[in-house]
């Protein structure tokens, strides 16, 4: 279930929530998963007395693990060429999490068909917390 | 130069596939991705970051029997913590060659790149670090090809990263 250039729009939008009410627990769950254990992400009190955060905040590569899924919804498995972001602001335990991904372009390459996705991931004030791009296959 | 081996393992890409909220059955469902296009489980876009479960070196990974930055009986366990709290991610880019499947073992090759100082927002320094990490399978061949940028702050940023 590949997607087709024919039925792609460029300028088209997706957008997906990807989580609603980001827990300390799921951060954990990264940490343990990637091995990123820094006490930033899982220590609150680390990162309030010792760091001089509010509170412990999650890695930005959780917040490009989870926006991973709105692309490959729907461009499909293991069709990605690239895919990468700048990290712009943190994501905090709480916050509401919705992806936008924007068709910017499609091309051929060598006979190749690619589709040229924008890619953002916001939290609930409207702010962008990640921003990059994506480049997938298509048929 | 640094260099380690990275297994794919099926359960750790579950794990991963758990850990970035994706119930996609790609990740997880042998008989359902033996279905799909790509024929078997393959691993998340993002999962080559968890190869650092692999590397020896990696320091943000309690080491046994030393001492580890995070709190115990003191909001940290070494005298001096990083000021600002370390090395944050400012940029990750990715490029695949092919999906990662469980069976891989892959050499994992990290070398830096450039190095530049911006100003901050609110007047601290901000020193950026770029590293390349290249994944390459038991054949030699590129699977993965990886650009990271970390910024290390002077003091806590809020929302000053870039």
């Amino acid at each position: 279930m590949a997607l087709r250039s024919a039925e792609i729009a460029v300028g088209e939008v997706h957008e997906q929530v990807l989580v609603d009410d980001l827990t300390r627990t799921q951060i954990v769950q990264y940490a343990g998963a990637s091995g990123d254990y820094n006490p930033l992400h899982t220590d609150d009190v680390y990162a309030r007395e010792a760091a001089g955060y509010p509170g412990v905040f999650s890695h930005g590569m959780l917040v490009m693990g989870l926006t991973a899924r709105a692309v490959t919804d729907w461009v499909g498995d293991g069709r990605l060429t690239r895919y990468g972001v700048r990290f712009k602001s943190q994501v905090w335990p709480g916050d509401r999490l919705t992806a936008r991904v924007t068709v910017a372009g499609l091309r051929d390459d060598d006979g190749v068909g690619l589709v040229d996705l924008d890619v953002v991931t916001l939290n609930e004030r409207g702010e962008e917390v990640i921003a990059g791009y994506a480049t997938a296959r298509v048929d | 130069m640094e260099q380690f081996t990275f297994p794919v393992e099926a359960g750790h890409i579950l794990l991963f596939a758990r850990s970035v909220g994706d119930p996609n059955p790609i990740y997880h469902d042998e008989e359902q991705a033996g279905k799909s296009e790509v024929g078997g489980i393959i691993a998340p876009p993002t999962f080559v970051q968890a190869a650092s479960q692999y590397d020896p070196d990696y320091h943000l990974r309690p080491r046994i029997g030393e001492p580890w930055f995070g709190s115990g009986r003191t909001p940290s366990g070494v005298s001096e913590p990083a000021s600002g709290g370390g090395r944050l991610h400012a940029e990750q880019h990715f490029e695949y060659f092919r999906p990662l499947r469980p069976g891989d073992v892959l050499t994992v090759t990290s070398t830096p790149g450039k190095t530049w100082e911006k100003t901050g927002r609110r007047g601290g320094k901000l020193v950026f670090e770029e590293h390349v990490t290249e994944y390459r399978d038991a054949a030699g061949e590129l699977v993965v090809r990886a650009r990271g940028v970390g910024v290390r702050p002077e003091k806590p940023v809020e929302q000053e990263a870039n």
